[in-house]
């Protein structure tokens, strides 16, 4: 279960929840990840930005495991997960959103949060009784659902709308009861409304789980961030507040200072 | 499936129907054409398993099918020579031990063969499991001591407490009430949370592992499970044939299933019992016309794969519903 | 070494040739296309039977190799738009469904054409004989001459790929699709240039194959099962994986089917032992694959990121 993690088991508070060290990885020629070190502290909302290639994607697919470092180590609640396969690190209580959302389009939103919550609650091996009537499952995945705003629970995937998607893809993440949650780009096509209401809601999870969130949306970096990584050539040039980081003159190089602005 | 269930209860009563309304019209042959179809059905239905629920396109199915037919073959053989296999393993031609036999041997091979041929994807996984089926198919053609090329002969069917199997009703009878069984307990895992963690993988393998299933061994179960589904239609096979031979489990039989599952409808529930029924029915009423039958059955194969991908079910309305 | 193990070692490396004829354009198609072409084989029989019956009928081996290519090219270029071009997008179940059909006409249309009786092929006139190149080992000149012609297409094929236009988008596309796509290229008139190419070298291994084996109906299914083998051995979309993976299978196969029958006499009745030992032979090269497979399950030379 992923509620009792660093803060309990013996291993007493932890500094960092997720602590990266000297991570790279090349792909041929490129260094797509270049000595990076980053720390996500327990309860805080810690957002990675940075200019399009810069390589957060492949630093996500690292911390997440679906990609192996060449170098470096990934260590979250204090122990090394630099190697363990991405369903082992979800057990273990860190979970993503996918910026192109990765969803099971033939089944209803419902049916999408309520396989994740029966993942989560780990009894999968049952081979008899129905799964799409247990209230088990259905009850927890509804109130996932009303939790991030989707209020369509069955309807299809294939025929919700873009930014229901997202949502949907929240709620998935949220079904582990993840102590870290990796938000990929969740703000990614999302209209004006659409993104307001978002940060409401990750405003709303703050305090209770800790986020480390990739966005090119800076209204929403801005407003929710406790500090901010910045990533540039896949490496991590400056990690601060907004404020900090809006001040550091090689953010102001690698960005134009107009898009800093509040 | 509630309002499914009268038309499924007027279904069963017409097959089990069926073998007196053969006679009555004079049409004994009916009766063994059936029990072929009950047969290749349970097979096509522990394929359709793991390739319409759960995504992995087993291209070499066949051999679990040719592994349970082959193992009542031999214990037959052992036991009609009164000489026990490897000199400990007694033969038996009883069916109360042959069957659960060959749905362990068909297990066991499909939790080897799995295990090794899981850890790859894609068009990878389709060549791996058509090479090890075909490994299996050399094997037994090389046995000359259980006929090699040529198959070898089950002259008499297993015997049952109850039941006389010599009879064509009965052994069809007791087909019957094997895919009836088998298909309500495959309906129940494709319902279960197993089955959604399989149909999830299916749609989806990476969204799967990033809610926090380990799918490797889910899918090994379900290969599992289908391996013994189809061991169980073999060792049938081979008391209704009384002849085993290399054929049950080469890459044409293999196709030959897959195709069942496709004409039927991949992923319902019936759609196999109805595609083994076409496929069985074409080769009977067109083979009847021309030897060269399959050269039909390419085109109309296309044919259902480009324009009526949902199969005879989908055709009918009852298709799976696909994205 | 002995002769006996050097004939064997020849016809190995033989075998592993016409092999990697197959696997060449197979490992191109799935690596560039994604697309699972079971009617590979019958490109191999078609060339193989066109050759036959021009030779025949002309008594000139060379204008049936040219009837052989020709057919398998042509063949191959109409399945290609009329039924493959369709499955690009399909998957991989539709694709493996659909070309199992085309198996079936093929084979079904050739039986029906020409009977299930093989055809004997003549060996061309001025490779009917042997060369001696070792002391006491004459070894068919047609053989040597297969093997000089795979030896050549490798070259041509590692030329092509490395060193033109069309090769670099090939390995592009074997490695990440989408990004060639998005570059602009015509995708369709690539994909039908890599799918001729494919075919013809089929052609090419069916026409080469007919004097050696004689051609009949299914001739072309037994050897794709076992250029999937060297595929899934070399590595899907890596023409190096194919050459190494061919000539891997190729001498495994042949030299267990020399030397182990042999074996199995000493311990067995002498039908059985053949029976037996053809069947592990044949075994063999599988439980090779399995072994790979468990070290390295994408293949030696994977050429997919």
């Amino acid at each position: 279960m992923a509620l009792w993690g660093c803060l309990a088991g013996g291993r007493g508070v932890v500094e960092a929840l997720l602590s990266v060290r000297g991570l790279r990885k090349r792909f041929g020629g490129l260094a797509a990840t270049d000595d990076v070190t980053l720390d996500v502290r327990p309860g805080e909302l810690h957002a990675l930005i940075g200019p399009n290639g810069a390589g957060k994607t492949t630093l996500i697919g690292q911390l997440t495991g679906e990609i192996t470092p060449d170098a470096g180590h990934v260590v979250f609640c204090g122990e090394d997960i630099t190697r363990l396969s991405v369903a082992a690190r979800v057990k273990r209580g860190l979970a993503r959103s996918f910026q192109i959302v990765q969803l099971l389009d033939d089944d209803t939103a419902l049916a999408n949060v309520a396989l994740a919550v029966q993942a989560q609650a780990g009894h999968s091996f049952r081979f008899w009784r129905a799964a799409g009537r247990d209230a088990g499952l259905l009850e927890p995945a509804r109130a996932l659902l009303e939790q991030v705003g989707l209020a369509r629970h069955d309807t299809r995937v294939a025929d919700l709308s873009h930014g229901e998607r997202k949502l949907l893809e929240l709620a998935m993440a949220l079904a582990a009861r993840p102590q870290l949650l990796l938000l990929d780009e969740p703000m990614a096509g999302l209209g004006a409304a659409e993104s307001l209401a978002m940060t409401e809601t990750l405003r709303a999870l703050k305090g209770g789980l800790s986020i480390l969130l990739i966005e090119h949306d800076m209204e929403a970096v801005f407003a929710l961030a406790d500090r901010i990584t910045v990533l540039v050539y896949g490496r991590a040039i400056a990690t601060g507040t907004a404020e900090e980081i809006r001040a550091n003159p090689a953010v102001q190089d690698a960005y134009l200072a107009e898009e800093l602005a509040p | 499936m509630r309002n499914a269930l009268p038309p499924l209860a007027v279904l069963l009563a017409a097959a089990i129907a069926l073998p007196w309304a053969a006679e009555a019209l004079g049409q004994p042959a009916t009766i063994g054409l059936a029990t072929r179809i009950l047969c290749l059905g349970i097979a096509a239905a522990s394929l359709n398993l793991i390739l319409g629920h759960g995504g992995m396109v087993s291209f070499g199915h066949a051999l679990y099918y040719g592994l349970g037919a082959y193992t009542v073959g031999i214990l037959w053989e052992h036991f009609r020579l009164g000489e026990p296999i490897f000199g400990v393993i007694p033969g038996s031609n009883e069916l109360l031990v042959t069957l659960p036999i060959a749905m362990v041997v068909a297990g066991v091979a499909a939790a080897v063969i799995g295990a090794l041929s899981l850890r790859t994807s894609g068009v990878q996984f389709i060549m791996i499991t058509l090479a090890f089926a075909q490994m299996g198919f050399f094997l037994f053609v090389g046995l000359k001591a259980y006929g090699g090329d040529d198959g070898m002969l089950v002259r008499r069917r297993n015997i049952v407490p109850g039941l006389d199997l010599r009879d064509q009703n009965q052994l069809y009878w007791l087909c019957l009430g094997f895919l009836v069984a088998w298909l309500l307990l495959q309906w129940r895992i494709v319902e279960s949370r197993f089955g959604r963690v399989l149909e999830g993988i299916r749609q989806n393998e990476r969204r799967m592992a990033a809610i926090g299933i380990a799918t490797y061994r889910y899918k090994l179960v379900a290969f599992i499970i289908a391996g013994m589904g189809c061991g169980l239609a073999g060792a049938l096979t081979a008391n209704y044939l009384r002849f085993v031979s290399p054929d049950l489990m080469a890459w044409q039989k293999s196709g030959e299933i897959m195709v069942m599952v496709i004409l039927g409808g991949v992923g319902t529930l019936l759609g196999p019992v109805v595609g083994a029924a076409a496929l069985v029915g074409m080769e009977y009423v067109l083979g009847g016309i021309t030897e060269n039958w399959q050269f039909f059955l390419g085109p109309i194969l296309l044919a259902v794969v480009l324009w009526a991908p949902g199969g005879i079910m989908g055709l009918l309305g009852r298709g799976a519903r696909r994205g | 070494m002995s002769a006996l193990v050097a004939e064997q070692l020849l016809n190995g490396l033989q075998f592993g040739i016409m092999l990697f004829l197959l696997a060449a354009g197979l490992t191109l198609v799935f690596g560039i296309m994604g697309v699972i072409n079971l009617a590979h084989g019958s490109l191999f029989m078609v060339g193989g039977f066109a050759a036959a019956l021009v030779a025949q009928a002309s008594g000139q081996w060379w204008l049936g190799l040219l009837a052989g290519l020709a057919a398998a090219a042509a063949t191959g270029m109409v399945v290609e738009v009329v039924v493959l071009r369709r499955l690009y997008a399909r998957d991989h179940l539709d694709q493996v469904l659909a070309t199992f059909g085309l198996i079936l006409f093929f084979n079904q249309g050739i039986t029906m054409l020409f009977g299930r009786q093989p055809l004997m092929v003549q060996l061309p006139q001025g490779f009917s004989g042997s060369i001696e190149i070792m002391p006491g080992l004459p070894y068919p000149s047609f053989r040597l001459l297969i093997i000089a012609v795979g030896l050549l297409v490798a070259l041509g094929l590692y030329w092509l790929i490395q060193h033109t236009r069309i090769g670099m988008l090939v390995r592009a596309g074997a490695t990440h699709r989408d990004m060639v796509r998005a570059l602009g290229v015509d995708i369709r008139a690539l994909y039908t240039v890599v799918f001729g190419l494919g075919a013809l070298l089929a052609g090419l291994a069916g026409v080469m194959a007919g004097p050696l084996s004689n051609v009949q109906v299914g001739m072309g299914e037994q050897i794709l099962i076992l250029t999937f083998v060297v595929v899934v051995i070399g590595g899907i979309g890596s023409v190096r994986g194919a050459l190494f993976g061919a000539l891997l299978v190729g001498v495994t196969q042949t030299l267990l089917s020399g030397f182990v029958p042999g074996w199995l006499r000493q311990v067995m009745g002498g039908s059985e032992a053949d029976a037996l030992g053809a069947a592990l032979s044949s075994m063999g090269v599988y439980v090779l694959m399995a072994v790979v497979l468990l070290v390295k399950p994408r293949g030696l030379f994977p050429a997919h990121a």
